[in-house]
């Protein structure tokens, strides 16, 4: 079907367009943007006047909860909830029950994505077998499958041996590994920052040096087996003068935060909101600062959702025994233009750190819409307000730190392959 | 951020934690405490009937037979009816959740819940969710706080110094995971001591614990160096598993109280303990049967500070 995206303000990074543009589909790909293609006739056009167009959202973290943990969520109500906030393709981690260690668990997943005909799933599949740090996974039968990287989500990996030679296997094929580093030793029964606020409410506490010294140690392997190395959620200053010397030195990494660390800090936890037990915790002001310090400066080329539907039940708890985790699809948009605006970061660039480069993390010839590119696009509201109400997501996880919050930006469509996967109701 | 302790006209709703709670409110809950002493005989408790027809449950989640009993004894001088719930043997062990145990006990139309539980945190988490009309108590949550162990301290420091102003006081052992150290410091940050010290080793000290307003000391005895009042806490056994001591020897050699180290404190100092103590551990029995020990009398103040809150706290007129 040929579609016309017509009158909206264009802002692809890749492509270094901010203009108002219109976009034209054919069969499923960016046929043109500006002129109408020779012989173009719109079955369908979207009227963009005063709308954002731009590459749909990729999510290099958004737990689908499949399998395993369906009372949490579900693939139906999750992949709903991509759309809704204008992500077009998803990396999942494989923190599943059982976890994504088998090609087959992986070719099922895929399997029930595509039938949702919704956003693109990417499976990350376990590094090691089980998650337990012990033994490797069929890593190339697991690409075959279709994942496209490894990573222990947030089990530990405390044998260095093993982590060594999973990267050295996977450097063999050219495959990613992504990591979260937090040394197990240090972060064992913690919940909170080591800081003021765990120490004021009595908190069993994650020091600083728990992320640094698991990132020296991958940083390290890294130049020793020279795997692609992507470091997952990012949370402390100290943190980000690790990858920002790794980078000046020629180290080929990358690294992504979480969008709840780009607004939140410990601070917020107040009075033990369960909604603020993040993994990683939230870190202090300066930390938070320093993180978005590094997204400017490019030591960090990514934000992530971390989207981690809970069930009500599993927040409903003190704070350390409550499930960690938030919803977080749906607020990526938003809480990015927020961020832009108060860091008065260049709206184009600030897109690129949810689309371009997820993209070429995750390996992928996407998050642009060049001419003949798949046609995944989001459409947005820049100026609608909207307030934050758990009932109103479409994710099964109705938790986030963001409840009640007045924000900007709604999703107007969504498509992914040139078909509107969402659209806005009573919007025309 | 409201404080949830606190209803719309600035009341004591719930008594969670010392940490911003009005000094005034304190001083009404010290003054109360005193007319339910009598001092003409001892220190004998009074028995007032300010919560005649009232209940008061006890929810204790982890157990604690001392500060259960304490509580029961001022809620009965008052003439409430008391339920105590050991729940830590029952319901949470048959899966029931935390939030399905108050909406039970909230059903059973208590007037008050004073609860206990392992998790920091898990009293706010209660009075949250209780019917508005139940108020709840502290009674230690988790390494966070235990705010009537605080008051408790706070009158027996104002019984035997009779002003804070003018104050010099240690707090010495395990302030990591002590929910009486926070309390106390808030306490008495809160009535104007100005100057709190904290002694202990740096495995037993939080992150930036002098954000809360204290000096920080690894010597003993330069930190007990002129004090007026010395709160001791009590040091878990378990600490000596997870790396945090080498041994029980070594910690008294270093942080227990010995008549030797308590010279340096001024010589009208008093001792304080929490209880249950740990003799030759965190304190050697000279000084915790000696004269500079008020620990004794901290249990009858107890008493009486508990009945102060909970009159308090259901309005009654003292």
């Amino acid at each position: 079907m040929n579609i016309q995206i017509r009158g909206g303000r264009l802002i692809d990074p890749k492509n270094n367009i901010d203009a108002v543009r219109d976009v034209f589909i054919v069969a499923g790909r960016i046929a043109a943007t500006g002129a109408a293609p020779q012989g173009f006739v719109a079955a369908q056009v979207i009227d963009a006047k005063g709308l954002i167009v731009v590459p749909g959202l990729i999510d290099l973290a958004a737990r689908l909860r499949e399998p395993g943990y369906e009372y949490m969520a579900t693939l139906e109500s999750e992949m709903e909830a991509a759309v809704a906030g204008g992500v077009t393709s998803l990396a999942c981690p494989p923190d599943t029950d059982p976890p994504l260690d088998e090609p087959g668990l992986v070719e099922m997943l895929k399997h029930r994505a595509r039938n949702l005909n919704q956003a693109r799933v990417y499976p990350v599949a376990a590094l090691t077998s089980g998650l337990k740090g012990q033994e490797l996974t069929e890593m190339a039968e697991l690409v075959d499958a279709g994942c496209v990287a490894f990573s222990q989500a947030d089990a530990p990996l405390t044998d260095t041996r093993v982590l060594m030679r999973a990267m050295q296997y996977a450097a063999t094929f050219g495959f990613s590994v992504w990591l979260r580093p937090q040394d197990s030793f240090l972060g064992k029964n913690g919940v909170a920052h080591d800081g003021e606020v765990a120490t004021r409410c009595g908190l069993p506490a994650i020091p600083v040096c728990a992320e640094t010294i698991a990132l020296a140690t991958m940083l390290s392997l890294a130049r020793e087996t020279g795997v692609k190395l992507h470091i997952c959620r990012l949370s402390s200053a100290a943190g980000v003068e690790l990858i920002r010397a790794a980078k000046q030195q020629g180290l080929a990494v990358t690294c992504d935060v979480s969008m709840n660390h780009v607004h939140l800090s410990e601070m917020d936890i107040g009075f033990f909101d369960p909604n603020c037990h993040l993994t990683p915790p939230l870190r202090s002001l300066r930390d938070r600062a320093a993180l978005r310090a590094g997204l400017l400066d490019g030591t960090i080329d990514a934000i992530c959702s971390n989207h981690a539907p809970v069930d009500e039940d599993a927040k409903q708890l003190p704070f350390a025994e409550a499930e960690s985790g938030a919803t977080g699809l749906e607020l990526l948009l938003p809480l990015l233009l927020k961020w832009a605006h108060q860091d008065k970061f260049a709206l184009s660039d600030a897109l690129a750190k949810v689309t371009l480069q997820p993209a070429q993390i995750l390996g992928l010839d996407a998050g642009h819409l060049s001419v003949g590119a798949a046609a995944d696009v989001c459409v947005f509201d820049p100026d609608a307000y909207w307030k934050v109400e758990p009932a109103a997501l479409k994710s099964q996880g109705k938790n986030t730190p963001f409840t009640g919050l007045e924000v900007q930006g709604r999703v107007r469509y969504t498509l992914v392959d040139g078909q509107i996967v969402y659209q806005t109701e009573g919007h025309n | 951020m409201n404080n949830p302790q606190l209803n719309k006209n600035g009341e004591l709703q719930h008594l969670l934690t010392t940490e911003g709670l009005p000094v005034e409110i304190v001083r009404d809950i010290l003054d109360r405490a005193a007319t339910f002493i009598d001092v003409s005989d001892g220190l004998e408790i009074k028995n007032v009937p300010l919560l005649r027809g009232k209940s008061v449950f006890n929810v204790f989640f982890e157990n604690s037979t001392r500060t259960r009993t304490t509580f029961e004894i001022a809620a009965k001088r008052l003439s409430a009816d008391v339920v105590n719930l050991n729940i830590g043997a029952s319901s949470t062990s048959k899966g029931e959740t935390l939030l399905d145990t108050v909406d039970n006990l909230c059903a059973m139309h208590a007037n008050m819940f004073v609860v206990r539980h392992a998790q920091s945190g898990a009293a706010h988490f209660i009075a949250k969710h209780v019917a508005p009309e139940i108020h709840v108590i502290n009674a230690g949550d988790g390494r966070h706080a235990h705010p009537t162990q605080a008051l408790l301290d706070m009158f027996t420091i104002r019984h035997y110094k009779k002003e804070f102003h003018n104050l010099r006081v240690a707090i010495v052992g395990d302030v990591l995971h002590s929910r009486v150290a926070r309390s106390q410091i808030h306490a008495l940050t809160t009535l104007g001591v100005p100057e709190v010290r904290v002694i202990a080793p740096k495995t037993l000290l939080p992150a930036l614990v002098e954000n809360l307003g204290v000096q920080v000391y690894h010597d003993m005895a330069q930190g007990l160096r002129d004090v007026d009042v010395v709160l001791m806490l009590r040091l878990q056994n378990e600490r000596m598993q997870g790396g945090a001591l080498p041994s029980a020897q070594e910690y008294f050699k270093y942080y227990g109280l010995t008549e030797e180290k308590l010279a340096r404190a001024k010589p009208d100092a008093i001792v304080m303990h929490p209880g249950p103590m740990n003799r030759g551990i965190e304190i050697d029995s000279s000084v915790a049967d000696g004269l500079h020990s008020v620990i004794l009398a901290q249990v009858t103040f107890g008493i009486a500070v508990r009945m102060a809150v909970m009159s308090m706290l259901t309005g009654a007129k003292g």
